[in-house]
């Protein structure tokens, strides 16, 4: 791994201009890198400033103060089209040109380097064919954009800017409108293309708990504009994770690494079981605002046979958690 | 490699047809062509025509003077228009991500008249009825003029707010609105100018391909030739466009520049064409979708030139049936423009649902 760093914002203010006069400062002065080879994950609740840091990172919006360097070079003094071969983006939201075709949008992706008219090179053909490879869309190079599902295009998009060919890719919320398992396989591939490419990719997300699976650094933006970086573990076991998402009604609980969301009702409980349906009862327990404590005096067994699951509570048996829930309820006399 | 060899494939193929298509919207013009010198109020055989067109000699000196002094600059004009409109319209369609956008919806005719408003509503010397004819080369050059710096306000006005504005509907009504305010800035002209000068410019309301003739015709021709060479040239930056400003700027699009290069061209090809030939509607906003959908793509280096040609057959129709071949009459050009283009605006509404993906 090369220890320049690709991309390199010093003293970096962040915000924007309100009015003629009036400047509102969102968060800085930031010391930020990123390395080759590194994913790192912008996080931060609503509000916060990610898309404004991003989209100043990217030269895209003008800083309040401090410098953004790409290799050694000054970005907001950059030339477009040279920003264009350090530097490409993914934003949030769809496209809405439908009838686009994948292969033309991708190809729109080697304008920096083409000339006036726009025509591919060999090595630029090569290169849209490397990037619809490596996100696996190659089957479907020939249809519109508007017949694709939201994952596909989001992936069309990311294809575009590996095929721009740039050491930085900087992704604002692209899993925003994924289902789970969209999601998981675009960060899934966001990984790996950190760690064969050489790339530094930086992306903002909501996905917290992918994040924190995934990231080599996390970058942390409170709304009060503290910022904090570091490995996603440090930053969950130093309370900086917590603090940044902390709001009345939920915590997060670091020994299991999620969101505790439920009210408690002040009866505590305890559950004898192993395995997979242990997890799963105490969190319909959870749910239901029970605390699972070991010392608490009433008992739910379960009983784990080789193809059925009982639950024992007060000398009823019940084979699915919805009837043990029923019974707790009558009898705690909670809805 | 197997990925490699279909997909280069694919791409000479879609080239090959786009190209046969080309060819045939070429023949199909030259049809079109002939037949709007051949048919007009006297009836001369075809035979003739193509002799006087092609050795510019006939027997009949009246014949001769017919073709070439009224018909072919008329035909030519139709070209220019049928070039010139469509490509503005498309320009403005992809910059303004608005599948209705055109010079005519927009306002940007409509600025372009209110050039021409003042040169002739303002000059007290003009009062002939075909005040553009009488004005000469220097006169020429003041109307076109004026009518481009019109054309080219309203079209800065409407990308400034639509830098603002970024839903398509809400930017298409406040367009249709300038229009709006900009007719009423001339109509209160208007209100107290002289009569012989409303008359004027009344009639150049209706739209004519046959006011222009000579020297104006080689001026227009050359003006609307570099507004398609301005456009033509920048069909990368177009391309890039219609992904939408932002992405534009991430893959290295100067927007700043390429917004001006394209209003340019804009403005120099409605404002010249409307100072000479009137506001001509709807031929700016239906060709570029005609073209999308005869070529299926979204390549501005295929659908200029295919607006031109697809642009150029429809002027040419258009013109045939406005002279009401077998009669003395000739409609204003305007109506049948608005004739044939308005089912096709229709058509374009009804056919997607969802008019996002028009591009």
């Amino acid at each position: 791994m090369n220890n320049t760093a690709l991309l390199k914002a010093s003293r970096l203010c962040i915000g924007y201009k309100k009015g003629k006069k009036e400047a509102k400062t969102l968060a800085g002065p930031l010391d930020l890198e990123m390395y080759s080879g590194q994913l790192i994950c912008l996080l931060g609740p609503n509000g916060a400033g990610k898309s404004t840091l991003i989209r100043t990172l990217a030269g895209l919006q003008p800083m309040m103060s401090g410098t953004v360097e790409t290799g050694g070079k000054n970005i907001a003094k950059l030339k477009p089209q040279e920003r264009a071969k350090r530097l490409s983006m993914v934003l949030t939201g769809r496209v809405q040109s439908g009838n686009l075709t994948v292969s033309s949008i991708i190809a729109l992706g080697r304008f920096p380097y083409t000339n006036w008219f726009g025509a591919l090179e060999p090595d630029d053909i090569k290169m849209v064919q490397w990037a619809m490879r490596t996100t696996d869309i190659t089957s479907f190079a020939d249809r519109k954009l508007s017949e694709l599902s939201d994952g596909e295009s989001q992936k069309v998009m990311l294809a575009r800017a590996l095929a721009q060919d740039t050491p930085v890719i900087i992704l604002d919320e692209p899993t925003a409108h994924l289902d789970l398992p969209n999601r998981i396989s675009l960060m899934r591939l966001l990984h790996q293309l950190a760690k064969t490419t050489g790339k530094s990719i930086l992306l903002s997300t909501h996905d917290l708990d992918l994040a924190l699976q995934s990231a080599d650094e996390v970058w942390l933006l409170r709304n009060d504009g503290v910022f904090t970086k570091g490995a996603p573990e440090d930053i969950v076991l130093d309370g900086s994770f917590e603090a940044a998402f902390y709001k009345e009604g939920f915590t997060f609980d670091k020994n299991n690494g999620t969101f505790i969301i439920h009210h408690s009702n002040g009866a505590s409980i305890q559950v004898e079981g192993e395995g997979a349906p242990l997890f799963w009862t105490k969190r319909a327990l959870l749910r239901e605002g029970f605390t699972v404590s070991e010392s608490a005096e009433e008992c739910i067994q379960i009983i784990q046979t080789e193809n059925n699951v009982q639950w024992i509570y007060r000398n009823e048996s019940h084979t699915t958690i919805a009837g043990l829930l029923l019974s707790l309820r009558n009898r705690y006399g909670v809805q | 490699m197997m990925n490699v060899a279909t997909h280069s494939a694919t791409q000479k193929h879609t080239w090959t047809a786009s190209y046969t298509k080309l060819v045939g919207l070429f023949m199909l013009l030259l049809i079109a062509f002939i037949t709007d010198i051949a048919l007009g109020s006297v009836s001369i055989p075809l035979r003739s025509i193509l002799d006087i067109i092609v050795s510019g000699k006939s027997t009949n000196d009246a014949w001769v003077y017919i073709i070439d002094n009224i018909r072919i600059p008329k035909a030519i004009t139709a070209v220019i228009v049928g070039c010139g409109l469509p490509v503005s319209g498309l320009q403005m369609q992809t910059l303004f991500r608005n599948p209705l956008a055109s010079p005519d919806i927009l306002g940007i005719t409509a600025g372009a008249g209110l050039g021409v408003a003042l040169v002739m509503l303002s000059t007290g010397s003009i009062t002939t009825a075909y005040a553009i004819k009488e004005l000469g080369i220097s006169g020429s050059w003041l109307i076109m003029l004026t009518a481009s710096l019109g054309a080219g306000f309203i079209m800065f006005l409407i990308v400034a707010i639509s830098a603002r504005v970024r839903d398509n509907v809400i930017m298409l009504i406040i367009g249709v609105m300038i229009a709006n305010i900009t007719f009423s800035v001339i109509s209160i002209w208007q209100y107290f100018s002289a009569p012989e000068q409303v008359k004027d410019y009344l009639i150049w309301t209706f739209g004519s391909l046959g006011g222009v003739s000579g020297n104006q015709l080689y001026l227009l021709a050359g003006v609307v030739a570099l507004g398609l060479l301005i456009a033509f040239a920048s069909s990368k930056m177009l391309d890039t466009l219609l992904l939408g400003e932002h992405y534009a700027s991430t893959m290295g699009l100067t927007v700043n520049r390429a917004r001006l290069l394209i209003i340019g061209s804009t403005s120099l090809l409605a404002g010249s064409i409307t100072a000479f030939c009137g506001p001509v509607g709807f031929i700016g906003v239906a060709v570029p979708h005609l073209a999308r959908t005869l070529f299926n793509t979204s390549d501005h280096r295929v659908l200029i030139p295919a607006c031109c040609l697809m642009g150029t057959s429809l002027m040419l129709l258009c013109d045939i049936i406005a002279q009401l071949p077998g009669s003395n009459d000739v409609l204003p050009i305007n109506v049948i423009t608005a004739l044939v283009g308005s089912p096709v605006v229709i058509w374009i509404i009804m056919r997607r649902n969802n008019l996002k993906n028009s591009f």
